[in-house]
């Protein structure tokens, strides 16, 4: 059926006619493996009686982000719109963070100590703000010396614990929010939505105008692999923190 | 090269080994009551659980019916989103796409997350013959491959393996881990990450597999929990994700069942710590190059099996490897495919058209628990049971040694005084087994259908040695 190739070849070229034949093939034995489905069969209509929306209030959905967070073991600490930019500088005092790397479109009043106008860190000649600057898309290795980045979201769900990133402002681009190791993510309260099905269906839009790339992130990274037992932190950011604004 | 759907010896055989390794059944013990635990407690917290389920098993049944058309519409919607779709016959033929794709941009080393479907090919093997070296970066697929094991498990492939073995392992094997390394697991992942973290800064192809495709936007999704997949699928300059076609979904909001349904019943969590969707290449963001390879190996024989095809549905959970009283003694070396478990008796055999696993579909009690837990309520043992139906119907058997017993057994029954007599004498020649407290493998003659495995071999069931009939005992006690 396939002849020989040699080891090693130009993929363009080893792929070009067999490709075809392959696919017409493949979609051959589809229809023939399907002969008891009529043609004409009329779609099956499915069945979505499982819940599409929530019905808990803004204060309750907070409360439930929250909580479902720190079951992560990550953090999680709802805070006032007004205060962002100090408990911004205070995670990065308490994460270890020195040189913070911020994603494009996250409002000036979320930077670290809430660095207003025109405010120049290297002439405040305040030493307790970690060093923050906006993210250039340098290349990934450089990422890796960055000690934290701090992004905004696209949404928030709250049954999940989970936050959802669009890789656009303020999200940023993913290698931002996965190379540096730890991660503070602020979440507006009203881009929390409850359930699972109210997320995909706000994303729809982007994705399928713009294809958006879209993550999801519930608590930091972890695995289990060995005898089962948790260890949080293998290749994403080991540190997530979200603060919740509202 | 050995087809990893078909390596190593039939069920019988390798079950007996892995019943007499006690470290194994410890890890496995230890692991499916875990797991089992926490996904019932996870699950319980969703009232719409049954309706989730029910929608889940519509839409891919609903998939399926129409499985051309839906194929059709994602290589549409992914060509458009900036992606080359390629199509694969077997897994010969997707690996040879896959080594030209790489050989064609000159690397010699690319970063892998984990995927069951280049598992089942043997795309590693294939890529190291044409001299490219394949880095698993799951913490378990490193720990399988730097021991040149297999997977034994789909969720947690090394689970047959303990902390100190792995220490050991690391020490030897893994670039930079050095002789004062800890039996930690934090520890452990901490040496992985070192190691893996190099790799993904320098390779320049990525390889995934795919848990879900959305044939509207043309959108591919892995869910994890490491973030090496994310590292696969975002900083490479080329991404091949190799897919089985039965993983389309048609539209974008099915995702917002699998993405309940799947996490709870795998992980037992309420969400995996992460979900990469991707739809072809973002000029801004992540590869500049993306392949999507379909590939069938033996998907439209199942297709074609109208019992069978559900089996097509299986979103890789694992719960009901965790759920399955023989896989939980067994292990998942024991079914000799990349495919373990009470789902992989079926999924195997019908994925080779019998040619191989003929005798899984007899690896199983039929009690029910694999159906009760399937997020899709694939019903695998209606399945196995008209599975072992093809099985004898085609002659996939080499002895009817089940058939040739029940005749015998029944002439037997009908016939009293033969009956008694061989009752005494059963009893009479099995007496020294019966003092050591052993049990009989091989039964002679016409019975050895009863111990013989399904494929012939003398590994099917173990028979405690007969005691005195009870119409003996009437026969000596009555007053």
């Amino acid at each position: 059926m396939v002849e020989a190739q040699p080891p090693v070849s130009d993929g363009v070229h080893e792929r070009a006619a067999p490709v075809s034949d392959a696919r017409a093939e493949i979609l051959g034995r589809i229809r023939a493996a399907l002969a008891d489905v009529e043609q004409d069969d009329a779609r099956v209509e499915i069945p979505r009686e499982y819940g599409r929306g929530g019905s808990l209030d803004r204060g309750a959905l907070v409360e439930l982000l929250v909580e479902r967070i720190r079951d992560y073991a990550a953090e999680a600490e709802p805070v006032a719109v007004a205060d962002v930019g100090r408990g911004v500088r205070d995670a990065c005092d308490r994460l270890g963070i020195g040189r913070l790397l911020v994603a494009p479109g996250v409002p000036r009043t979320w930077w670290p100590g809430g660095a207003g106008e025109g405010d120049d860190r290297s002439l405040a000649g305040d030493d307790e703000r970690p060093r923050a600057e906006e993210d250039d898309g340098r290349p990934a290795a450089a990422l890796d010396a960055v000690d934290g980045v701090l992004t905004g979201c696209a949404l928030a769900i709250a049954e999940t614990g989970t936050v959802v990133l669009d890789g656009r402002p303020p999200c940023g681009r993913r290698a931002l929010t996965l190379v540096p190791d730890r991660h503070i993510c602020v979440v507006s309260a009203e881009q929390i939505v409850e359930r699972v099905p109210e997320a995909i269906g706000a994303l729809r839009e982007r994705v399928l105008a713009e294809g958006a790339p879209v993550t999801f992130v519930s608590g930091s990274s972890a695995t289990s692999d060995i005898e089962l037992e948790r260890v949080e932190g293998v290749h994403g950011p080991r540190r997530l923190l979200v603060l919740v604004a509202g | 090269m050995s087809d990893p759907l078909a390596a190593g010896p039939e069920f019988p055989q390798a079950a007996r080994a892995a019943l007499g390794d006690a470290q194994l059944r410890r890890n496995l013990a230890h692991v499916t009551h875990s797991i089992r635990a926490k996904r019932a407690a996870a699950v319980a917290e969703l009232p719409d659980w049954e309706a989730l389920r029910e929608a889940g098993r519509a839409i891919k049944a609903e998939t399926m019916r129409h499985l051309d058309e839906h194929l059709e519409a994602l290589e549409r919607s992914v060509t458009a989103a900036g992606g080359v779709v390629h199509w694969a016959r077997d897994g010969e033929e997707c690996n040879r796409i896959v080594g030209g794709l790489i050989a064609a941009r000159g690397a010699t080393e690319v970063v892998k997350a984990k995927s069951l479907t280049t598992e089942e090919i043997g795309l590693n093997e294939a890529l190291q013959a044409r001299g490219v070296h394949a880095w698993e970066t799951d913490l378990a697929q490193l720990i399988v491959q730097l021991s040149g094991d297999t997977p034994s498990h789909i969720l947690v492939p090394a689970i047959h393996r303990n902390r100190a073995q792995i220490r050991d392992l690391f020490r030897a094997e893994l670039p930079g881990a050095g002789p004062e390394l800890s039996d930690d697991p934090g520890a452990l992942a901490e040496a992985a990450r070192v190691h893996l973290r190099e790799l993904f800064l320098r390779a320049r192809v990525g390889i995934s597999g795919a848990n879900f495709a959305v044939a509207e936007t043309g959108t591919v999704a892995v869910v994890e929990s490491e973030g090496n997949a994310r590292m696969c699928t975002t900083l490479p300059e080329v991404l091949i994700t190799v897919m089985g076609i039965e993983k389309v979904i048609p539209a974008w909001h099915d995702l917002e069942v699998y993405l309940q349904l799947l996490p709870r019943s795998s992980t037992a969590e309420r969400m995996n710590p992460y979900t990469t969707l991707w739809t072809g290449v973002d000029p801004a963001d992540g590869p500049r190059e993306f392949h999507l390879v379909l590939l069938d190996n033996g998907r439209s024989a199942a297709l074609a099996d109208e019992v069978g095809r559900q089996a097509l549905h299986c979103i890789r959970c694992s719960a009901c490897l965790n759920v399955c009283p023989v896989y939980e003694r067994t292990g998942g070396h024991a079914y000799g495919s990349t495919y373990p478990g009470p789902i992989g008796a079926i999924l195997t055999p019908l994925l080779t058209d019998l040619r191989a696993g003929a005798t899984l579909p007899y690896a199983s009690s039929l009690c029910g628990a694999c159906y009760e837990v399937c997020p899709v309520k694939i019903d695998i043992p209606r399945v196995l049971v008209h599975l072992r139906g093809r099985v004898v119907r085609e002659g996939a058997h080499g002895e009817p040694g089940e058939r040739v017993a029940m005749s015998a057994l029944a002439r037997m029954f009908d016939h009293p005084r033969t009956y008694a007599a061989a009752q005494r004498l059963a009893a009479l020649l099995t007496a020294p087994l019966r003092r050591r407290g052993r049990t009989i493998t091989r039964l002679p003659g016409p019975l050895r259908g009863w111990t013989s495995a399904p494929g012939g071999g003398d590994a099917g069931r173990d028979l405690p040695p007969p005691q005195p009939s009870f119409r003996e005992w009437w026969r000596r006690n009555r007053p």
